[in-house]
Parts: structure tokens; C-alpha cells; sequence
């Protein structure tokens, strides 16, 4: 813990079932954290009860085990993430506290669509990925394959994941990433039946492919697990291939952090320095009955201890003073003395920091960059109180909701009482919903899900004139469709608005925008920009805020159906301003701008946009028809069909809102034999023949007047 | 028809014999509220004095839905009851142009200023003041400094500033609170604040109180209810300090 050369950071990932959390229980039961009958079949660190259920993850959780490697203890810092798409965001969140990731593949289903998401997220991440092939005693006892076939399919699944890596980071990719089986960044085995094998192992083990074939086939994986234990083999090529805090951050830095690297904090972080400032950056919040809200994050920087004064950047400048310092061993919370840079801390008392906070013990640092999820929330539930006396405990327990997991949207309507939750997916809002009775002990009445949808801007508006009610200010926009280029880079992080100015202009310039465009950039929201690209207007300066503030109301809800905008650019272009303050404040500037937004938007062609979600379904051959029915008869589109020996897997794409009773029917149209697996794949235009009815249908849920909006209801002369 | 009627500056009884006779015309009576505020009366007052009834309307009436004041100048009588003299307020002159573009008539009658009221409550002379400027109450994300580089262009020029202190439904700025603000704005601009200022309360009534001070001396002053107005002189003339002495003590 004190030695960064000798610690680990990781993270198990893999797509749903593949047998994250078996690995964790057991390597956590061979370290000797756990009892071996904890371990795997109860499933020990799938503790909740909706996961005992369900058998599936839904929360991140963290542990630390010791592993002795070459005669030196290493501290092994490890976060199981859920595989269900819906809780993705965990594995997202995850990455950024790791620094390396432990890639599991069934080795019966191979790569599945949620592995090539999650090895993404750990590459964007700079997080170093090496592979464990899971489940191989299925592959012998359920296949039946032999010894070679075994082997040629154990190869075609490093092949796969190499190819998914080398498309995502060439770079790295050639600079070591690639895995390969000879040096042991791969290993084979079976998670439940706690052995395995890798080639670097097996000289000292003396423990072949020929043995695990034979030993799993007559029914004696004991031996295999004694010979070869899963908790060896594992953490040797953790210690051995995963990078230590010292020179994974080196690198990381740069990726995750846009500040000045010659600053103080800059200098500390890229060394992992602790007598440096304090920079921890929290990943996770959850709550523990005794001690209250923990909050759990990655410390690049610094020294904790308790009592220190840390403050929460992005909040009122108020110093948050720490608790409680804690570090996970095995699966508990201990408090330490002190906690130095390069770990995971579990802290208390960090009142104002939600996940993705960076917290410092200077007075103002350059935020860590928030962490992007690649979903956006696609469902909406509509919740309210039971009781009367429950209405503000619904309030409070909402924000905190918002404040654990940044994957949820929540809209807090305290005059009308019904609040809105936005998540990943049906389970998603399940799970939270449940968890406010069950945990929060507030009694709520829970609306279907609807679907969220986007507007945005198609054509070219402008410039559009928005008048002051006092007639005095007038702005002038020009409002256009957001080019790709930026929007990508918008999207990889490549962009923000904590990046040095010149730094950010060189991108924006590179990415297409003139000198002048990219100098007048003022606010990037989530995929809206705003420019201004005005020159020596007096006052302007002291109403920008205001000006942007009226910005961010308009993209939070766009014209035609008050949905949030994205992908639009708006350019200022020309601004008359009262000399008086006092006819130009708030009152007159925003419902000015607002009001232009809203009526170029729909000059300039405003269209809604709704989720789709990319759609893989695993069939045998003779279901294929029913499958790819499953997904044209919903407005979906089947874009690939690919055979793997028996089975077929289909891959296309169809809109949330058609996909509620999904799974039931697909399962009686396959019966049951079908495995499926969906996945967010962004927002698309509402075809033009329906886009009327829907935008009516939600204007009448929400209480919109019911007819097409016009740009003459947000301005005059149009 | 459409009749601008100056009130003056405290009560009913301040208006005009003129301003009055337009009132007994009028088909329809309204009374702008957020320009200024007569202080030292009330609607009820108004309507017993008047003998009428008195339509109150807030600016968002005024600025954005001036259509029914329209629609009844056009056929009757309005007339549009304003604090102190009517177009000193610039809405005002919007919707007089408004007016004007539907075929209105209008016309206007005027009343005491604060503007001139000042000058004879401090004696700080009228031909010596620069442009005025009006000192909004912050708000989130809004802070202009507009106001101290007025009074900075003005006392570069040697002249004095009026200061006009924002009025909201729900509260008036005090001579302090304005002079807290404007010391906030030097700070924020890193330049020292005006060393002197004149504060003057309730204009036109019975009591009007009126103190001449450097901002810590004025900070401390109790001006009392409002409405409150503030002055910063530039240099002084003699006959200006000798009736700040004796007219304006602390
Ligand atoms: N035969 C066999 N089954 C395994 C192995 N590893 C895991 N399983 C089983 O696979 C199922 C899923 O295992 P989990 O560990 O819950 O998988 P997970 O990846 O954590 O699942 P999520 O967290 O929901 O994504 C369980 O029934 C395990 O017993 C293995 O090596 N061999
Ligand atoms: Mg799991």
C-alpha cells in the first residue's frame, strides 16, 4: 500500500455471464480472503439480494487481495463490474480508477457484443487489457470438442480480441498490448472450477493442454485446481502484465486530464507523487448503514488522511473535511492512518461530491475530464410519492440517486410531485425504483417507461433576431447542424471546456472550424455548442452568462416536443445591448436568446430524433427466420447475419419504443433458445410519416399545447 | 386615445390639475408599477381620490402584452398612470411608438421628476450632471460593472452621476446597499471605489431625508423607508458644498 511499485489497480470486465464475479470469489477465496465455501456458488460478492436473485451484477464492487509474486507482496486493488448493458456506467466508471483489466471470454459463446464495449471503455481509458478465456470445462463437457478443436477455438478468440484492440489503439496495440499466449498475457481456464493454465505457468506447473483436456473430460478438475490454481495464474499475470500506479500514470494522465502538466498537481500525478497536492478523483458513491455515504475513487496524487481539508471542485468553494480514510481488504471497508497516491481510497465526509467529482486539497484545480459514458439514458419513468409525508424524503432521496450514479438523469418537479427518472433500460429503472422502496423506505407509485427522446436541428437557420420583451437587446444566431468531426471529438473527450484555450483551439482548428470560430468557442453542452462570434460589442462580456444560461434552457428541452437538443451548433453573430444595466438584465436577455433558439430550430428544420438500440440475437440455425422477424417486424433493420459453426447470430438495429416486450417474445418465437443481447446505439430521426403523431403524443403527456409548434410562437416578423 | 400622466413624486395629491382632468375623462385608468413607485400612497388611496377604478400592470403587461391598453386607446379613453415624469422611463416611449404605429393618438402630461428633485434636494446642479445609470441587484451569473464605468467616464469629465437604485416587487435598493455594490464592482475591477456620495430618500414627501458622506459614513446611515436615490458628485462648486453642508449633514 505504501510501495506503488507493488500494487495493482484492476478491473474484471467481460459481457454478461461470463463469469466476472465467479472469478473475483475465487481469487479472492484463494488469497485467503473469504472461505473456499463462500466463494463461487453462492457468489459471494454479489451480495444484494436483487443480484442474489437475479444472478446477475448490478453494482461495481471493490476488494483487495495480497499476492506473493518472485518472493515481493504485491496489494492486488480489484473492482468486479456488472455485464448487463443496463449498468454499464459501472464499468465505465470503474476504468477510470484501474489501470489495468482483466478481459474475460466464455470460451462456449466467445466475444459478445458487451466485450468489445468494455474493452473499448478500457482503452479510451488507457487501462491495459489482458484476457482469460473462462468456462473452458464447458467447452470439453457441453461442446464436446476435442483437444485440437479445443486449442483452434481457444486461439480464434485471441485472434478476435486482438483485432478488436488493434482497431481501437493501434498504437498501443504495436507497443506491447497485443496479447499472445507465449508470454502469458492470456490465460485459459475455468472460474468456477477455480484452475488455470497459462504458457509461462505451465513450465513451472508442468500442467498441459493435454492435461486440462483429460482431467476436465474425466471429471478431475480437482486436480487441475491443485496443480494449477486459478488465484496463482491470474494474479502472476496481473502482477506480471498490468502496469503499477507509477507508470500507468505516466501515461493515463494525459488522457484522462486536460490541465496544465507543469503545475504542481500536473507534475504529481504524472509521477504518482505523495508528498504532491492532493488529487483524488471518485468514482463511486454508496452508502453504508454505519458510516454513511463512502465515497470511492482513484487517489493520483497526495496523501489522505483523516481530518484533511479537501475541496469538491465545480461546488461552492467550501472545504469538505475527510472522516473516515479507508482502504478495501479483501472485502471489507478499513480505516488506515494514511492512504498514499496510486490507490483506490474509500473516504467519508465528502458531503458535496457526487460521482465523477475530482477533489483536491487546493483551493482550484483543472477537473479531471468527466467520465463519458457511451450510452445515454433511453427510458423514462415517472415516480411519485405514495404518502403525502413522504414528499420531501422523495426529493431528497431522488438527488441521491443523481448523485451515485451519473447514468440516470433525474428531473425533480416539486410543484407538481411527479419526478422523472431516466436510465439505461428497463432493468435499470426497475432496480432503482425498487431500491427507493426497499432501501430508502419511501413507498412510490412508478409510471411505464417511456421512451426519452432528442431534437435537432437539420438545416441552416439564421441569422434568426431575438428580441428583449423590452425591445431594447436584440441577439442574432445562426444555428446549424453540429459537424461530425466535432461531434466525435465532443464524444472521445477529445474536446472540453477544461482544455487550455490554445490547446483547444489547435483541435477545433484541425477539426475543421476557422481560426475565428474556434476562438470564439463559450460552452460545449453535452453535443451543443455555442460560439460567439461577435467583435468589441460593448457589454457583452458581462451578459455572456446570461446569454449561455438562456442557451442551456433552450437545448434542455427543444421546441417541438421540450426533449433535450443535441448535435447543433449556434453561433452568435451579432448583439445590440441597452447601455443601462438594468434593461438588460436576466429578465431580458434570457427569454431573448431562448426564444431564438427555439424559433431557428424550427427555421431551420427541427427534427425528432429517437434511441436505437443495436441488437445481437444468438440462434440455431433453423430459428433464423424468427429471429431476423423478431427485429424487421419493429421497425428494425437486420444489417448482418453470421454463422459460427450450429449457430447463427443475427446483428441489426430497431428503436427503443418498439422493443418493450422484447424479450418475451422472442423467447416464445425461438422457444426459448435464442441468447440475445442489445445494446445502445444512438439517436435517429423519427421517420417523417409517424413524426407528427409522436411528437403530439408527448406534447400531450406533457401538457404542451397540442398542435406543431411554429416559429411565430417564439418570435415576431417570421 | 392614449395619455401619459406624470404623478410626481409621493402621492395622489401630486399630480397635475391637468393630469387630473385626464383622469376624469378616462374610460380606462392603469398604473404602471415598476418604473417607480409612489410610496407614500396606495391603489386603494388612488381610486378613493380619483373616483375610479385603478388597474395595476407590471412590466411583463407592458413590454409584452401591451395589446389590450392598445385595443382600448383605440376606442376609448386610456390613460397610463406613471411615477414621476412618464418618458423619462424608456418603455414608455416603446409603447407610445406603439401607439403611434396602430394610428393612437397620444399625448402626455407631465409631473415632478426625480431627476430635477435631486438637484434641488442636494443642490448639485442640474447642468453638471453626466448620463445616469441605473444599479440592478446582482443575480446568479450576472454582475454588470456597467454602472461604475458611467461614473468613472462621468468624474473623468468632472461631472456627477445620478443612480438610479432597482426597484423589484419585493424589494427597493438602500442607499448602502448600493453603495456596497458599486465598492464590490471597484474591487472586482481592481480601482478604487468613489470616496463620495449623496444619498437622498422619498423625494417629494413631507420628509424627505437627504445625507452627503464618504461610502463608510453613508453605509452607516438610516435612510429610513423608501424609495431611495443615490448621487456621486465630481468636484464640488462652492455654493454646492456650502448647501450639502447645511442641507445634507449625516
Ligand atoms: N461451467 C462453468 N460455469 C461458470 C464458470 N464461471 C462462471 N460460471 C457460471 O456462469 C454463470 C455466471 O457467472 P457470474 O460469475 O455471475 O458471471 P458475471 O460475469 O459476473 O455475470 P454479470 O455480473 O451478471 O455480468 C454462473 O452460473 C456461474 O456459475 C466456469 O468456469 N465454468
Ligand atoms: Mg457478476
Amino acid at each position: 500500500m505504501d510501495k506503488p511499485v507493488r500494487i495493482r489497480n484492476i478491473g474484471i470486465v467481460a459481457h454478461i455471464d461470463h463469469g466476472k464475479t465467479t472469478l473475483s470469489d475465487s481469487l479472492l477465496a484463494g488469497a485467503g480472503m473469504i472461505s473456499e465455501e463462500l466463494a463461487g456458488k453462492q457468489l459471494f460478492m454479489d451480495s444484494d439480494e436483487e443480484e442474489q436473485s437475479r444472478g446477475i451484477t448490478i453494482d461495481a464492487s471493490n476488494v483487495s487481495m495480497v499476492h506473493e509474486y518472485e518472493g515481493q507482496e504485491y496489494l492486488i486493488n480489484m473492482i468486479d463490474t456488472p455485464g448487463h448493458v443496463d449498468f454499464g456506467g459501472d464499468v465505465t466508471r470503474a476504468m477510470r480508477a484501474v489501470d489495468g483489466a482483466v478481459v474475460l471470454v466464455d470460451a462456449v459463446e466467445g466475444p459478445m457484443p458487451q466485450t468489445e464495449t468494455v474493452l473499448r471503455q478500457a482503452l479510451k481509458e488507457g487501462v491495459r487489457p489482458i484476457l482469460f478465456i473462462n468456462k473452458v470445462d464447458r467447452l470439453i463437457n457441453e461442446l464436446k470438442v476435442d483437444e485440437t478443436e479445443m486449442q483452434i477455438r481457444l486461439g480464434k478468440v485471441i485472434d478476435k480480441i486482438n483485432k478488436l484492440i488493434k482497431g481501437m489503439n493501434e498504437e498501443m496495440y504495436n507497443q506491447g498490448w497485443k496479447l499472445e499466449a507465449m508470454n502469458g498475457s492470456v490465460a485459459f481456464g475455468s472460474a468456477l472450477y477455480k484452475w488455470a493454465v497459462s504458457v509461462p505457468f505451465m513450465k513451472t506447473s508442468n500442467v498441459s493442454f493435454k492435461d486440462v483436456y483429460e482431467k476436465c473430460k474425466n471429471n478431475d478438475q480437482k486436480w487441475l485446481a491443485k496443480q494449477s490454481p486459478l488465484c496463482a495464474v491470474i494474479l502472476d499475470m496481473v502482477v506480471r502484465h498490468l502496469p503499477n500506479p507509477i507508470d500507468a500514470q505516466k501515461r493515463r494522465i494525459n488522457v484522462i486530464w486536460h490541465g496544465d502538466k507543469e503545475s504542481p498537481e500536473g507534475k504529481a500525478m504524472l509521477t504518482c507523487d505523495p508528498s504532491g497536492p492532493v488529487a483524488l478523483m471518485v468514482t463511486d458513491i454508496s452508502f453504508d448503514p454505519h458510516a454513511g455515504e463512502v465515497a470511492t475513487g482513484r487517489l493520483f496524487s497526495g496523501t489522505l488522511h483523516r481530518g484533511l481539508e479537501l475541496f469538491v471542485m465545480g461546488t461552492a468553494k467550501k472545504g469538505n473535511r475527510l472522516q473516515q480514510v479507508g482502504v478495501f481488504m479483501g472485502p471489507e471497508r478499513v480505516e488506515v492512518e494514511k492512504l498514499l497516491a496510486g490507490n483506490i481510497a474509500a473516504v467519508t465526509g465528502l458531503h458535496d461530491a457526487i460521482v465523477g467529482s475530482t477533489v483536491t486539497n487546493l483551493m482550484d484545480m483543472t477537473p479531471f475530464e468527466s467520465i463519458k459514458h457511451y450510452s445515454e439514458p433511453v427510458m423514462t419513468v415517472a415516480v411519485e410519492a405514495k404518502n403525502m409525508k413522504d414528499l420531501p424524503k422523495l426529493v431528497e432521496v431522488l438527488r441521491q440517486v443523481g448523485k451515485e450514479d451519473p447514468t440516470v438523469k433525474v428531473t425533480i418537479h416539486e410543484e407538481t410531485g411527479e419526478h422523472l427518472i431516466s436510465g439505461m433500460g428497463e432493468l435499470h429503472l426497475e432496480i432503482i425504483t425498487h431500491r427507493i422502496k426497499r432501501d430508502k423506505g419511501v413507498e412510490i407509485v412508478t409510471s411505464e417507461p417511456i421512451v426519452v427522446y432528442r431534437e435537432t436541428v437539420t438545416g441552416v437557420a439564421g441569422p434568426v433576431e431575438g428580441k428583449s420583451p423590452n425591445r431594447h437587446n436584440r441577439f442574432y444566431l445562426v444555428l446549424s447542424p453540429l459537424p461530425d468531426a466535432i461531434a466525435t471529438l465532443i464524444r472521445n473527450g477529445d474536446i472540453s471546456m477544461n482544455m487550455p484555450e490554445v490547446e483547444r483551439r489547435a483541435v477545433l482548428m484541425k477539426a475543421g472550424l476557422t481560426k475565428d470560430e474556434a476562438k470564439g468557442l463559450k460552452d460545449i453542452q453535452g453535443t451543443c455548442v455555442f460560439l460567439d462570434m461577435t467583435k468589441g460589442v460593448q457589454y457583452l462580456n458581462e451578459t455572456m452568462e446570461l446569454v449561455l444560461e438562456a442557451f442551456h434552457e433552450a437545448i434542455a428541452g427543444g421546441p417541438l416536443a421540450d426533449e433535450p437538443v443535441q448535435n447543433m451548433l449556434v453561433k452568435l453573430v451579432d448583439v445590440k445591448l441597452h447601455e443601462d444595466a438594468i434593461h438588460r438584465g436576466p429578465g431580458q436577455v434570457i427569454p431573448a436568446v431562448r426564444a431564438a433558439v427555439k424559433a431557428g430550430m424550427l427555421l431551420g428544420g427541427d427534427s425528432l430524433m429517437e434511441p436505437y438500440q443495436k441488437i445481437q440475437i444468438n440462434v440455431p440455425a433453423d430459428q433464423m427466420g424468427n429471429a431476423t422477424s423478431q427485429i424487421q417486424g419493429r421497425r428494425g433493420q437486420v444489417f448482418d447475419i453470421q454463422s459460427e459453426g450450429d449457430s447463427i447470430a443475427v446483428i441489426g438495429k430497431a428503436p427503443v419504443a418498439e422493443l418493450f416486450g422484447f424479450a418475451s417474445e422472442l423467447r416464445s418465437a425461438t422457444e426459448g433458445r435464442a441468447m440475445w443481447s442489445t445494446e445502445f446505439a444512438g439517436f435517429e430521426v423519427v421517420p417523417n410519416n409517424i413524426v407528427k403523431d409522436v411528437v403530439l403524443a408527448i406534447r400531450k403527456r406533457k401538457g404542451l399545447k397540442l398542435e406543431m409548434p411554429r416559429p411565430s410562437d417564439y418570435i415576431d416578423g417570421v | 386615445m392614449l395619455t401619459f400622466v406624470g404623478l410626481g413624486l409621493s402621492d395622489e395629491r401630486d399630480i397635475s390639475v391637468k393630469g387630473l382632468a385626464c383622469i376624469r375623462r378616462a374610460t380606462h385608468l392603469y398604473l404602471e408599477t415598476y418604473t417607480s413607485r409612489l410610496t407614500g400612497t396606495s391603489v386603494e388611496r388612488m381610486e378613493q381620490c380619483y373616483g375610479k377604478p385603478v388597474i395595476p400592470v407590471g412590466r411583463e403587461e407592458i413590454e409584452q402584452r401591451p395589446g389590450e391598453i392598445l385595443d382600448r386607446a383605440e376606442n376609448g379613453e386610456v390613460v397610463l398612470l406613471c411615477g414621476g415624469d412618464p418618458m423619462v422611463s424608456t418603455t414608455h416611449a416603446d409603447l407610445r411608438l406603439r401607439a403611434a404605429a396602430r394610428g393612437i393618438p397620444t399625448r402626455i402630461i407631465h409631473g415632478a421628476s426625480i431627476a430635477s428633485a435631486v438637484c434641488g434636494l442636494t443642490g448639485l446642479q442640474n447642468y453638471r450632471f453626466g448620463k445616469s445609470c441605473s444599479l440592478p441587484f446582482p443575480s446568479k451569473g450576472w454582475f454588470p460593472v456597467t454602472p461604475l464605468s458611467t461614473i468613472r467616464a462621468n468624474l473623468s469629465r468632472d461631472l456627477h452621476t445620478l443612480v438610479y437604485l432597482d426597484i423589484t416587487p419585493d424589494r427597493c435598493m438602500t442607499v448602502g446597499e448600493g453603495i456596497v455594490l458599486l465598492e464590490e464592482m471597484a474591487r472586482k475591477e481592481g480601482i478604487v471605489p468613489p470616496a463620495f456620495y449623496v444619498g437622498i430618500a422619498r423625494a417629494g414627501s413631507a420628509e424627505p431625508r437627504v445625507a452627503a458622506g464618504p461610502g463608510e459614513v453613508l453605509k452607516e446611515v438610516d435612510f429610513g423607508p423608501p424609495l431611495h436615490i443615490l448621487a456621486v458628485p465630481a468636484t464640488l462648486h462652492d455654493i454646492e458644498r456650502e448647501y450639502l453642508e447645511v442641507f445634507a449633514r449625516p
